[in-house]
């Protein structure tokens, strides 16, 4: 081999880095999917290893992030928003990519992949819709055939973006099985991929699923963490104490916890979805509520009932509404290395509208939930407190839902 | 030897190649899982594959889909499905056997120790579980192993000669080949490819292999059994199941809609 890695995101990580070769993080991960798959996966794994070690395929996606996505996004000082918590908070500002989120930095990576392998196909599961934008974009921006999957609840809360995906000339095809939300929409996802395995790239739009996907869709996302940490070593001149990102599948908490991880003193807290409450068993927060099960591809904390079968999961955020989480989170949870709390729909409502007063940005409904947690951290800020939250997308597509709870 | 040996050893000597009918536990209701089950064995079907079912079946399609929530929406569970069984083993033949099929996490949160002895308990020859490969099954193969249980894994026609390898080697009772790239689902032709896939499969192991999905009419029974060792028919019978349901002949209709099946494995 002469090809030395133009930059290896995990350059500098130990050898008992996770995963390991069977994609376990720990006792979490791993590939829990029908046989018809395997080979494919293994196809991915092989020319994801080929990829991140070819300088030119990191060139083009570098290339591609700055000129398409808009990369780097910038870290913001939210001088308001301190001085209402006594504290420096830094917001970075993944709202600002091509498409309004975080979505994007994977969808790239991925459709680059695909290229690679060959695969004229592309499908995609989304909830919020963002993942299925971003997915659509960038099948448009390549010329390859996208079918996105999207619950058909989601399909209703969502108009904006399936407008969007229909216009990027992506096929939406709502799911109505099951509880017809984002887990369903991947399960059709999977359906269709096992089916048309041989043409059709799956582009899994967050850290969970089968190996290798937790790993590569956190390895593109984690650009997200080391543009933060360079940034705001520049502008602070040291780490921050606290990072702050909200959690569904977990994949822009993941992006931005990962470069951090060998920092110690920062504080990395996932806020998931408690929906109306946990006490109510209506919510989506697998990490604080969940137990351990296997679930669509990789062993994970869950949200099931006594037997075993998937409970169904409510939150206000459609992106956020799943009732599993990434491996690699179950993993970080049970080291310690990650703290995970949980935010109601009525606190991640409140964040919202306060920080579109305080700051002059409308956040995504997800994105509030790491907002919202601002307030349970209050007591223990200070002025020299030094907080980042990952600002994962932008509000537009929720104007709907908050029009109807806030009566605006 | 465990029941499945006994018959396919039974089936080969006859000339005779394997029927395996599916049917989901307690869809439309346990007492009927059970009525239909000694009706298969009557029918001369030669061996059942209970599912227990699961709230999201990425392999399935649309039938088996929509009868696992039936089912589960009925108040199906992991220890009903294993009374069910016991039932079901106390109305056919000593010899005719048992097997489960499901998805993993159903039986890991039952426990997999306490699963693998209740289900021998009552009667299980063997297991299915569609989304776990060898590769994640140690645990599980050393538990069945235990209890005297057949673990049987899947192949697909994209497996590579190193998964046929891996897949036959760690499977006993039969090897259930997928017939195509897709999930479960009555379709209205046998694959072109699926001869050379099965030829391929049995050039490495004496298993007999069976084929599944996609399989639902005599004729299509008739052309695999050419090749295979048994086929599997699964999501037909659980439409045929639903729409009948209410009916007092429902029995009728299944032995009718099977024995027909069996007929065309008679060489």
């Amino acid at each position: 081999m002469t090809a030395i890695p133009a930059r290896d995101v995990r350059e500098g990580h130990s050898a008992d880095a996770v995963p390991d070769r069977r994609g376990r993080f720990g006792r979490f991960g791993g590939r829990f999917v029908p046989e018809t798959l395997i080979p494919a996966l293994d196809e991915l794994t092989i020319e994801y290893e080929r990829a991140r070690h070819d300088p030119e395929f990191q060139h083009e996606l570098d290339a591609h992030l700055r000129d398409f996505v808009g990369r780097p996004t910038p870290l913001y000082f939210a001088a308001r928003l301190s001085e209402h918590y006594g504290a420096r908070i830094y917001i970075k500002r993944e709202d600002l990519c091509h498409t309004g989120a975080h979505k994007i930095n994977n969808t790239m990576g991925q459709i680059l992949l695909a290229r690679r392998m060959k695969k004229p196909r592309i499908i995609a599961e989304t909830g919020a819709g963002q993942h299925g934008v971003a997915t659509a974009t960038v099948c448009a921006r390549f010329g390859l055939e996208c079918e996105v999957y999207m619950g058909a609840e989601d399909v209703q809360r969502q108009a904006l973006n399936v407008a969007r995906m229909r216009l990027l000339g992506a096929r939406v095809t709502p799911v109505t099985s099951g509880t017809a939300t984002l887990k369903d929409a991947t399960n059709e996802a999977m359906r269709d991929w096992v089916t048309n395995v041989r043409t059709t790239h799956y582009i899994i739009g967050s850290v969970v699923g089968p190996h290798p996907y937790p790993m590569l869709v956190r390895d593109f996302q984690s650009v997200i963490g080391r543009e933060t940490r360079e940034q705001i070593l520049q502008r602070e001149g040291r780490l921050p104490d606290i990072v702050l990102a909200c959690v569904g599948g977990g994949s822009n908490a993941m992006g931005m916890f990962y470069p951090f991880l060998q920092d110690t003193s920062t504080r990395l807290i996932g806020v998931e979805a408690a929906g109306e409450g946990l006490h109510t068993g209506r919510h989506c927060a697998p990490l604080t509520a969940g137990t351990v099960g296997v679930f669509q591809g990789s062993q994970s904390y869950l949200i099931q009932d006594a037997d075993g079968q998937v409970a169904p999961s409510h939150s206000i955020s459609a992106g956020l509404d799943y009732p599993g989480v990434g491996p690699e989170h179950a993993y970080l949870k049970d080291t310690g290395r990650a703290t995970y709390v949980s935010i109601t729909d009525a606190e991640a409502l409140a964040a919202l509208q306060q920080l579109a007063h305080l700051e002059g940005i409308i956040t995504a409904l997800e994105t509030a939930h790491a907002y919202a947690y601002l307030e349970y951290l209050r007591p223990h800020l200070t002025p020299d407190t030094l907080v980042v939250i990952n600002n994962s997308g932008r509000g537009d597509k929720d104007m709907n839902t908050v029009i109807n709870a806030l009566g605006l | 030897m465990t029941r499945l040996d006994e018959r396919f050893r039974a089936l080969r000597a006859s000339n005779e190649k394997a029927l395996i009918c599916f049917v989901t536990a307690g869809d439309p209701s346990p007492k009927a899982t059970v009525e239909i089950i000694a009706t298969l064995a009557k029918a001369g079907v030669d061996a059942v594959e209970i599912g227990i079912p699961f709230s999201d079946p990425l392999a399935d399609g649309p039938s088996i889909q929509a009868s696992s929530q039936r089912a589960l929406q009925a108040g199906m569970t992991v220890s009903r499905a294993l009374e069910t069984i016991a039932q079901a083993r106390r109305s056919v033949p000593p010899h005719f056997p048992i097997v489960v099929m499901t998805y993993y996490n159903p039986i890991l949160r039952y426990g997999l120790e306490r699963y693998a002895a209740d289900a021998k308990a009552v009667g299980v020859d063997g297991h299915i579980v569609t989304d776990l490969t060898p590769e994640e099954a140690d645990e599980w193969k050393r538990l069945s192993e235990a209890n005297g249980l057949d673990t049987i894994f899947l192949l697909a026609p994209t497996s590579t000669p190193q998964r046929i390898e891996i897949v036959t080697r760690l499977s006993t009772g039969f090897v259930y080949c997928v017939s195509r790239t897709g999930v479960t689902g009555a379709r209205n032709e046998v694959p072109a490819e699926l001869t050379e896939v099965v030829t391929r499969i049995k050039s490495c192991t004496d298993l007999p292999v069976c084929v599944g999905f996609g399989v639902s009419a005599p004729e299509h029974v008739r052309q695999i059994a050419a090749f295979a060792d048994g086929v599997v028919v699964g999501s037909r019978l659980v439409d045929l199941i639903h729409k009948h349901r209410d009916e007092p002949h429902l029995c009728a209709v299944v032995h009718d809609f099977t024995s027909k099946l069996k007929a065309a494995t008679r060489g």
